[in-house]
């Protein structure tokens, strides 16, 4: 039995869903930055699916990009943390808030 | 011929010499250089009167270069060498020499030493450019040229406020005739197509009397500011804040003469315009009458100077109004020497006494001063036009063509001519006779003559005061400055027919009425230095025109400057400034709020942003 490639979808879907969720709920910033990643692979689900139902390796090949700009993405945002956390002892992004208008 | 030019250059050397390097040569060279150009400058204009000689009827134009050209509109910057700029550059260039040398003395220690040549110079080249010039554009530039250097020299010493307002006031009133000279040289323009003296001359006929009244009454305005005539004449009175030697200079014997220059050179003019010419007659003998009865009452000796200026520049405007032009000419060469001997003989008596300008403090200098008080003797009798002076030869040939155009305007002129010499003799007794008052000025120590730098040209000016009517005696044959500017005036001048008997009546009144003159301030200051009698509070203060003109003009300007400031620039020119600040601190007030600093809203707002514009994609961009 195979598994119907909307099956695929609709994961990537709920995996971006509670992503997002946890983004916009969790106030650890760290805890924020995995609910990124986990969105962030919800996108490289739905292209490795589309590229194996359409027989198109484009898809693949973008999940690479994405692999590779997520890396460098976790070590700016992981540096900017420890900066940050070093300066205020705190991670929390609430706190966070010197920009206010 | 062309010595014109250097007429012209040598000052304008001397100027940039002096500018370069007069700090340097500093406390006398810089003034002994100064002299000597104007010095060379005088030479030139004798070598272009001697070339002169024998062609008198031919004007000559040296023409240098072109200034500018705009359609057919020409500005050459060219010379013009006849009778009238031949006998203007003698007397400038020749009295300038004399109050230049007076200046090394007068001049000495001054902190500015140097400076003070170098607006002289620059103030005699523009006076010869304004005389020499064959083009209105040209002779505007030395009208205003000589108008700056006058500014210069009155706030010379302007730590004294007094003397930084006094130069103001006569900037902004001369601006006044400026607009007349302006308006005028585009009026001659327009209806006779060029800008040159020549064809001016040339064209004067085709202009319609209406015309011609127009183009002479707005350069009547420009020489009412310059020569100081009613109503613009109180400049004058404040200029005498400068030093004495530019009072001698500018004030008296060359600048303020240059409106009479200016109008006897648009003689051709004039001589169409009937109105105009009565207009200037009766503002002329008016101006003569008004600055007459307030200086018998002023109390500082340059003021009372001054005035008598205005006055006999109101005599040379009678004189041009009613056509008699070599009178007027005449008049002010005779005055240059006169009066310029009466300021710097004034200058003489100021020196010596530390500044002092008060007559009241001074009395019984002719003990300490002998050459000052004989030469100024010698100025006052010229000026009142006792026989055989200088001025009663000039002033008489001015009062018998008034005569000759209305007695009303002669009889006008001759209780003038009684006044000045009543007003001079008061200066005369007052400051050389009586008792000495002028301890407290000079605490104790005896007053000086002064060097010979000063003295010489005294006693030259009063030589030339003495004899100045020998230029043009009443009698045939000896009419030299007559005959010499005749060419240049031709049909424009006015020729009164009389009986010999009526004109030996009319000099014969001239002599008696300066002797009763001579004799009234004989009778009322000698031995005296106050009359309240005669010192009326109203001629005073100059018959209160000057606070006249502050009340009505200043005050005026002053409270529509404080209406501007408190309502116009303060509610509203401010307050569209503030309002419009204050819109934009509203906005940004509203719009801070959204800058709540919190990550985790933006995000929210970011998603939701994302997922409207994702409705909007699916269902309505798809269909």
């Amino acid at each position: 039995m195979t598994i119907p490639g909307s099956w695929y979808l609709v994961v990537a879907a709920l995996l971006f869903g509670l992503g997002a969720f946890g983004v916009l709920t969790r106030r650890n910033v760290i805890v924020m930055f995995m609910s990124l990643e986990l969105m962030l692979n919800a996108v490289n689900l739905t292209f490795v699916s589309y590229a194996r139902m359409l027989n198109d390796v484009g898809g693949q090949v973008d999940v690479f990009f994405v692999l590779v700009v997520a890396a460098a993405e976790v070590v700016v945002g992981l540096g900017i943390i420890v900066a940050i956390f070093r300066q205020r002892a705190t991670v929390t992004a609430d706190d966070i808030s010197s920009l206010k208008g | 011929m062309s010595a014109v030019g250097f007429v012209v250059l040598f000052p304008l050397l001397g100027f940039l010499i002096l500018l370069a390097i007069g700090k340097r040569l500093g406390d006398p060279k810089a003034g002994w250089i100064g002299t000597g150009a104007v010095l060379a400058s005088f030479v030139s204009a004798i070598v272009v009167w001697l070339s002169r000689l024998g062609n008198e009827g031919h004007p000559y134009v040296l023409r240098l270069f072109d200034w500018f050209s705009a359609g057919g509109f020409h500005a050459n910057v060219s010379l013009r060498v006849d009778g009238l700029s031949v006998a203007m550059i003698l007397f400038v260039t020749g009295v300038a020499t004399l109050i230049h040398l007076y200046s090394i003395g007068y001049m000495k220690g001054d902190s500015r030493y140097h400076q003070f040549f170098v607006y002289l110079n620059l103030f005699v080249f523009s006076m010869t450019v304004l005389v020499t010039a064959n083009t209105l554009p040209l002779a505007f530039l030395g009208w205003e040229g000589v108008g700056a250097c006058s500014y210069w020299l009155i706030s010379f010493w302007f730590e004294r406020p007094t003397a930084a307002s006094a130069g103001k006031k006569a900037f902004i009133v001369n601006r006044i005739g400026d607009t007349g000279f302006l308006l005028g040289t585009f009026l001659v323009f327009q209806h006779l197509g060029s800008v040159s003296f020549s064809r001016i001359t040339a064209g004067s006929l085709n202009l319609s009397p209406d015309t011609a009244t127009a183009i002479v009454l707005l350069f009547f305005l420009a020489a009412a500011g310059k020569s100081a005539q009613l109503p613009l004449f109180t400049w004058l009175l404040d200029a005498m804040e400068g030093p004495t030697p530019v009072s001698a200079l500018i004030h008296a014997a060359t600048m303020v003469t240059a409106g009479v220059y200016l109008m006897a050179r648009l003689s051709p003019i004039l001589a169409l315009a009937h109105t105009a010419d009565l207009v200037i007659a009766i503002i002329g003998v008016a101006t003569a009458f008004v600055a007459a009865m307030a200086a018998t009452a002023q109390t500082d000796i340059k003021k009372i100077v001054a005035y008598s200026t205005v006055s006999q520049l109101g005599y040379m405007m009678l004189g041009i109004g009613t056509g008699a032009y070599t009178a007027a000419i005449f008049l002010m060469i005779t005055h240059a020497f006169y009066k310029a001997l009466i300021f710097l003989g004034s200058g003489s008596v100021i020196h010596s006494l530390d500044g002092e300008q008060n007559i009241r403090k001074m009395g019984a200098l002719r003990k300490f001063m002998p050459i000052t008080t004989v030469t100024m003797i010698l100025a006052w009798l010229s000026i009142a036009g006792v026989p055989p002076f200088s001025g009663f030869f000039s002033k008489g040939a001015v009062l018998e063509n008034a005569f000759g155009d209305s007695p009303f305007l002669w009889a006008a002129g001759v209780i003038t001519a009684l006044l000045t010499a009543y007003y001079m003799g008061r200066l005369v007794y007052v400051v050389f006779y009586g008792t000495p008052r002028f301890e407290e000025v000079t605490h104790g120590h005896d007053p000086h003559e002064s060097p010979s730098v000063m003295t010489i040209p005294l006693v030259v000016l009063a030589a030339a005061a003495v004899l100045g009517g020998l230029l043009n005696l009443p009698v045939g044959g000896f009419g030299f400055l007559g005959s010499w500017l005749a060419p240049v005036f031709g049909t424009a001048q006015a020729a009164y027919p009389m009986s010999t008997g009526l004109k030996d009546a009319l000099m014969g009144t001239d002599a008696v009425v300066a002797l009763l003159g001579v004799f009234l301030s004989w009778r009322a200051w000698r031995g005296a230095s106050e009359n309240p009698a005669l010192e009326r509070k109203v001629f005073l203060n100059g018959w209160y025109i000057d606070a006249f003109y502050d009340r009505v003009f200043a005050r005026t300007g002053t409270a529509v400057a404080e209406l501007a400031d408190t309502v116009v620039d303060q509610r509203v020119v401010d307050g569209a400034v503030t309002g419009v600040a204050g819109v934009a601190r509203l906005v940004g007030g509203a719009g801070r709020k959204v800058q709540s600093g919190l990550v985790r809203s933006y995000l929210l707002i970011m998603v939701g942003g994302l997922i409207v514009m994702l409705g909007y994609v699916l269902t309505v961009a798809a269909r």
